[in-house]
């Protein structure tokens, strides 16, 4: 029987919210113990698209969002890593007037969270971004948002977390969770235990499976984003850009990183994955509609190739938002899990807000309604 | 039922000897191939207009090439074959191919991959120059253009190839300055009970390192590279290396054509999500193959240097033999005496191949010597000395790992060429056995595909 590790806190999941969560639980002098079954940010926190958007996000999901900006622009003095962050802004475009109403009343709507919001006619978009095609007619740029390096962000996270003091076990799969006295008793595959009087669940689209164990399951379901990437070409497009339309098959996204490449997602449904064999792909189709797409925001790009496809396993609530707070039903339990494709940009201030809850009690940024107890069924029995 | 559909990705002599024993069984495969002729690497064909004379283009070799070039325009009409086309992805039983900017889903029943091989490459500080090539590259350049890959060249690495290349240029009157052979002359002797499976090969081998010597070639063995010398505006400008008593020797050369044996071309065997194993006599990773070619994946099967390198003449066998177990999963009537004669003749070649392994190791000391400022990723510039860092510093021990915090491997080639060093590099830098470093995860599409691509979406 291998020896049992001791901390205030055990965080179940290494993904960017457990990591940055141990990290900000160290800064507040709680110890920590973060069990990892892969390497830190492997999954959805690694393949994700890299938005640093908060443009268009849920206007009550804002406040967290801001929290979790403020953080991401002083990362490289936080955790020694920028994670290739650029703050080079963030537009949506419309090829329709239904586009730009939406992109209007969000503009209006989200005024009071401070987003900066610019809304560009076609001439004055034009005039900036001479790259865009014919079919745009209007934009909304977001000057302070931009995109970073997702297989970066979390593993520089995870290893700040360490320096700053949190027992990291990465390879160490859970095999049970229980309770003892006022303990929980966090068993691993390889005969480690993990026992702490608190456990922060962040294991993304495997999290569900423990909160069910805990009697609060939650509608989600696995997907994986359909992702594909360029060759290198000379930097010439700062914002990521999104096309603001309903349709997923138009609503395409992409963004060029320093190196050169260009990033490309959405322009299609996501892929209902595997949780078992954990490994994701892109449907060739998809690859072909972002093809499709991709050309009508910017034409020149018809005269590039892509290099590379890749998907990986997200977590989707039902109804689009994620789980965060305490658990309804077992004291010194918490969730952070179900992001619904939405989780990158929020990762820093998720981390810092369950650190809050964790070590106060409360949180200075409302999450209420992402509480798990919005699921509770009258009769709930643990599985 | 009707008949199976069958398609053979390869027109080398993997592809051809399947598809015609397929054509043989009552069958029309469809053959893609993304050469423009058939024959693939080693019998690759010249353009139309080109009149050399088959002795001239593959000498010792010219019957073999001849007899797979007949063969295979006898079946022509019989196949549906689709020259320049390109495979570019496999989901649910469709492969995707593109050909002349349009991409099409082909369903399928059986899918026998002969997809052959390409040169492993060991880095060397400056083989970024322009000017260094694969041997593989060298011989292309040579077979389909007449052409020689610089003024002076300098053929270095280890393999057979290396000498059939360097001879083959010879004889065309280029100017060959120096073959340089990692492997001491010793692993050769050693080697020998093995090799002698094949005698009239290893005869030919040796023919060509005397015919090298005759034509006044300095042939070193046991060297240790050193550097490609050159400048970004010049590129390549000589090598250096030390040879087996220790003392450096610089040659002077515009081209470089370099390679370590040989590796298959696996990516559309991990797109068919075909399970792979850690072959620790050739270190690399390759797919599982059953009895005549079968993978872990039903409908999945592998013939030719892509399953693994044994040489042409193994892949001619090697598609016959998957060729006659697609036939025998489909329930047609299959000969066991030919089956029998055709595996014997495969153990063959197996004790060769693994002759050839030891007396042309994988040089994986020069991983660990390369110096921090050698690039190891050539499409996205990594040196030895980041991924050193990324391994010691950010803790990444695993290949796909490495690649997602320092982009080793990322680029346009997806680590096709650097994979197999970076994997050495990262292993001795972590102390870890290289098997432990585990492999880089394929990912569509095999090579670049065009946003311009059209294809019908369902």
């Amino acid at each position: 029987m291998m020896g049992t590790n001791r901390a205030d806190v055990v965080i179940v999941g290494g993904g960017f919210m457990g990591a940055a969560a141990a990290f900000f639980l160290r800064r507040r002098g709680v110890s920590v113990i973060l069990v990892e079954r892969g390497l830190v940010g492997q999954q959805a926190s690694g393949v994700n698209f890299g938005n640093v958007r908060r443009q268009g996000r849920y206007l009550e999901q804002l406040p967290l969002a801001n929290r979790s900006r403020e953080i991401w622009g002083r990362l490289k003095e936080l955790i020694g890593d920028d994670a290739e962050f650029l703050l080079s802004g963030h537009m949506r475009v419309g090829y329709r007037q239904e586009h730009v109403e939406r992109m209007e009343k969000y503009a209006r709507d989200s005024q009071p969270y401070g987003l900066g919001l610019q809304m560009l006619s076609a001439r004055a978009l034009r005039e900036r971004f001479p790259f865009l095609g014919p079919e745009v007619i209007a934009g909304s740029y977001a000057p302070h948002d931009g995109h970073a390096n997702p297989r970066l962000a979390a593993p520089a996270f995870g290893r700040a977390a360490v320096r700053a003091g949190a027992q990291v076990f990465e390879n160490t799969e859970i095999v049970d969770i229980g309770k003892d006295g006022d303990d929980f008793v966090v068993s691993a595959a390889d005969g480690k235990t993990f026992r702490a009087p608190a456990v922060l669940v962040t294991a993304g689209a495997w999290a569900n499976r423990i909160s069910a164990r805990f009697g609060e399951p939650v509608p989600m379901k696995a997907k994986g984003p359909q992702m594909a990437v360029t060759e290198p070409v000379p930097y010439a497009i700062p914002p990521a850009l999104g096309v603001a339309s309903a349709d997923p098959e138009e609503g395409i996204y992409f963004r060029q990183v320093a190196r050169g490449n260009i990033v490309i997602g959405g322009g299609c449904g996501r892929e209902e994955v595997d949780l078992e064999q954990r490994r994701a792909f892109v449907n060739p189709r998809n690859t072909l509609l972002q093809f499709t797409q991709l050309p009508r925001v910017v034409p020149l790009l018809r005269n590039l190739s892509i290099i590379r496809v890749w998907s990986g396993i997200e977590g989707y609530v039902e109804d689009d938002r994620p789980i965060m707070g305490p658990s309804a039903r077992v004291p010194g339990l918490y969730y952070a899990f179900g992001f619904s494709g939405e989780g990158f940009q929020l990762g820093p201030g998720v981390g810092d807000v369950m650190a809050e809850l964790i070590h106060t009690g409360a949180t200075t940024t409302p999450i209420q309604q992402y509480h798990i107890g919005r699921f509770a069924t009258p009769v709930a029995s643990a599985a | 039922m009707g008949q199976p559909r069958v398609i053979v990705i390869g027109a080398g002599p993997a592809g051809v000897r399947c598809a015609q024993t397929l054509v043989e069984a009552g069958l029309r495969p469809i053959v893609v191939d993304e050469n423009r002729r058939d024959g693939g690497q080693i019998y690759r064909r010249q353009p139309d207009t080109f009149t050399r004379p088959y002795a001239k283009l593959y000498g010792t070799e010219a019957e073999r090439a001849q007899a797979l070039h007949a063969s295979f325009d006898v079946l022509r009409a019989r196949v549906d074959y689709m020259p320049e086309t390109l495979a570019w992805n496999i989901s649910e039983g469709n492969l995707h191919v593109t050909n002349n900017g349009r991409t099409r889903a082909l369903p399928y029943d059986a899918l026998v991959i002969c997809s052959g091989a390409t040169d492993r490459l060991m880095p060397v500080k400056g083989w970024h120059y322009a000017g260094t090539y694969s041997l593989g590259a060298s011989q292309i350049a040579l077979k389909a253009q007449a052409c020689s890959i610089g003024r002076q060249v300098v053929f270095m690495g280890t393999g057979p190839l290396l000498y059939l290349v360097a001879s083959q240029y010879v004889k065309a009157g280029a100017n060959v300055a120096a073959v340089l052979d990692t492997s001491p002359l010793m692993r050769r002797v050693a080697a020998l009970p093995k090799l002698l499976a094949r005698p009239a090969v290893l005869r030919n081998g040796l023919a060509l390192v005397s015919y090298l010597k005759r034509a006044g070639v300095q042939v070193l063995t046991g060297v240790t590279p050193v550097e490609i010398t050159g400048s970004p505006e010049n590129g390549v400008q000589g090598v250096v290396v030390r040879d087996r008593r220790g003392n450096e020797r610089s040659f002077e050369c515009d081209a470089v054509g370099m390679g370590y044996h040989l590796r298959p071309e696996t990516q559309l065997a991990d797109l068919a999500r075909c399970a792979f194993r850690f072959d620790h006599e050739t270190r690399q990773w390759l797919p599982e193959v059953g009895e005549d070619g079968r993978t872990s994946v039903p409908g999945v099967y592998l013939a030719g240097d892509g399953m693994k390198v044994l040489g042409a003449d193994a892949a001619e066998i090697g598609g016959r033999l998957a060729a006659l177990a697609v036939l025998k999963d489909f329930r047609f009537r299959v000969a066991d005496e030919e089956l029998r004669r055709l595996r014997e003749e495969q153990a063959k070649m197996d004790s060769f191949r693994r002759g050839l392994a030891q007396a042309f190791p994988w040089p994986v000391e020069q991983a660990a010597a390369l110096p921090d400022d050698a690039i190891v990723c050539r499409c996205e510039a990594i040196t030895a000395g980041e991924l050193r860092r990324t391994v010691c510093e950010m803790g990444a021990r695993e290949a796909n790992r490495a690649k997602a915090l320092c982009r080793v491997g990322m680029g346009r080639c997806q680590g096709r060429y650097c994979g197999h060093a970076g994997a050495e590099v990262i292993a001795h830098a972590a102390g870890v056995p290289v098997e432990q470093v585990g492999r880089l995860r394929g990912q569509a599409p095999v090579k670049p595909l065009a946003i311009a691509t059209y294809g019908e979406v369902e």
